[in-house]
């Protein structure tokens, strides 16, 4: 299996490579295209703001390849937020693969970032075959996708929002599978077996 | 529905857990790295290590102890003590950390809650605050409780917030090794006035304390030491009364 993280200077790799160890995979951090577009897997990572992770895209031209990609894709928290149409944070247009727009969850009524550990329902993708029920998982985030048409697991906080959307060969989720104990490994392991 | 956080913190020096441990399974208790992988078994939901040694020697022992830490579990951590620059930070979460908490440095240099903010995300920035009170008045303590400011809790958890953290730990010295319960009314009113997540620390001596952090001082997590390493209180069992008590928990 050839699994690859795309580099582009996002924070915290290091756990996703070491989640993929402990399921006996490596894992390649590459910021190079050839290398990506040629990936069994992607893992689309991030972690800080949307606006210069953004830019980081662009400069590399690696906004213009991710969409294009053909074998499956997996975006993590700020990842999956960057691969929708548009964020409001730092007003940053994306990667328009998944139909909705990221907004700021309201901090007068919630406490921001959401941070801990939230269960998911409205399963609708294999990667969540074999999940046990009301399975929890790992969020840390300011800013969510709302409930749309790709929707594919549902977390509630103050109000519904999605907690992973899919579309096609692209997946993403706004938890950390790669935190999230055996949840968050067993969705790994489903995404390494993918046939799509 | 986001649940409420269990946290057990290892003191940690020279690399290696300090506080005695009651695990029968394990084999070395000082070994942070079985012990962390052991509390993400039994169902912890979060870890805390803090680094109570602190020179630039054990900095570098911390660092390496993250990366194995970060290989062997599966559950966020965060990684405290004797971190004063944005480098020691950036070092930290390269080696696997998720969060990383600053006490007397944010104190003393209350910017550097700002710059890791901003060159991190808040998401990763924890500030740790002691306090006791003082003639009715809660006062902000350094250096492991032993110098006192003039800062008052209040004030400065508000400022910290402020300024960019993503979660405030505080932990009454008042109660801290006490056993009697954790400081529920200044928790309620620092959850009131703060719109980030709140860490109780300091006092748990039984199930209905944590209870009471969650229920009466309206906290997001709770974090515990000895009640844990000795086994006076195993997370599993925490956990089931506290779900029976109808708080949100993870299974």
């Amino acid at each position: 299996m050839n699994l690859v993280i795309i580099d582009y200077g996002a924070g915290n790799i290091q756990s996703i490579i070491h989640a993929f160890d402990r399921l006996g995979v490596q894992a390649r951090l590459t910021k190079d295209a050839q290398a990506i577009s040629s990936a069994d897997r992607v893992i689309f990572p991030g972690v800080g703001a949307a606006g210069s992770a953004m830019s980081q895209l662009r400069a590399t031209g690696l906004n213009e390849l991710i969409p294009q990609l053909k074998q499956p894709v997996l975006g993590i928290c700020l990842g999956m937020q960057l691969m929708c149409r548009h964020s409001e944070e730092n007003n940053t247009d994306g990667l328009g693969i998944f139909q909705v727009d990221v907004v700021e969850f309201d901090n007068t009524l919630l406490k921001v970032p959401q941070m801990g550990w939230n269960s998911l329902s409205a399963l609708t993708s294999p990667l969540f075959n074999q999940l046990p029920q009301d399975p929890y998982v790992y969020m840390v985030h300011s800013y969510y996708a709302p409930i749309c048409n790709q929707t594919a697991a549902v977390a509630e906080y103050g109000i519904p929002y999605s907690a992973a959307l899919h579309r096609d060969n692209f997946w993403g989720t706004q938890f950390h599978p790669e935190k999230s104990s055996q949840v968050g490994s067993k969705i790994l392991q489903q995404f390494l077996s993918l046939t799509s | 529905m986001l649940s409420k956080r269990i946290i057990p913190c290892l003191d940690i020096k020279d690399g290696r857990t300090v506080k005695g441990v009651n695990f029968q399974d394990l084999q070395d208790a000082g070994d942070p790295v079985a012990l962390a992988a052991q509390y993400a078994v039994q169902g912890a939901d979060e870890l805390v290590f803090l680094d109570i040694t602190a020179t630039e020697d054990a900095r570098e022992t911390m660092a390496s102890l993250v990366l194995e830490v970060s290989k062997a579990i599966d559950i966020p951590f965060t990684v405290g003590g004797g971190i004063r620059s944005v480098s020691d930070v950036e070092k930290l979460l390269k080696n696997g950390a998720d969060k990383i908490s600053i006490n007397s440095s944010a104190v003393r240099n209350p910017q550097l809650i700002n710059d890791l903010a901003q060159a991190f995300g808040s998401q990763c920035v924890v500030v740790a605050i002691d306090a006791k009170q003082i003639d009715q008045s809660w006062r902000v303590h350094l250096v492991g409780g032993k110098v006192p400011t003039e800062l008052h809790l209040f004030d400065w958890a508000k400022e910290a917030a402020d300024r960019g953290a993503g979660e405030i730990l505080f932990t009454s010295m008042d109660h801290d090794g006490s056993k009697h319960g954790y400081a529920i009314d200044a928790l309620a009113r620092l959850s009131e006035d703060l719109s980030i997540p709140l860490i109780a620390s300091g006092g748990a001596g039984t199930e209905q304390h944590f209870l009471d952090a969650f229920t009466q001082g309206k906290v997001d997590a709770v974090l515990a030491a000895s009640v844990f390493h000795y086994g006076v209180i195993p997370i599993p069992i925490l956990k089931t009364y506290l779900a029976s008590q109808g708080i949100p928990i993870r299974k």
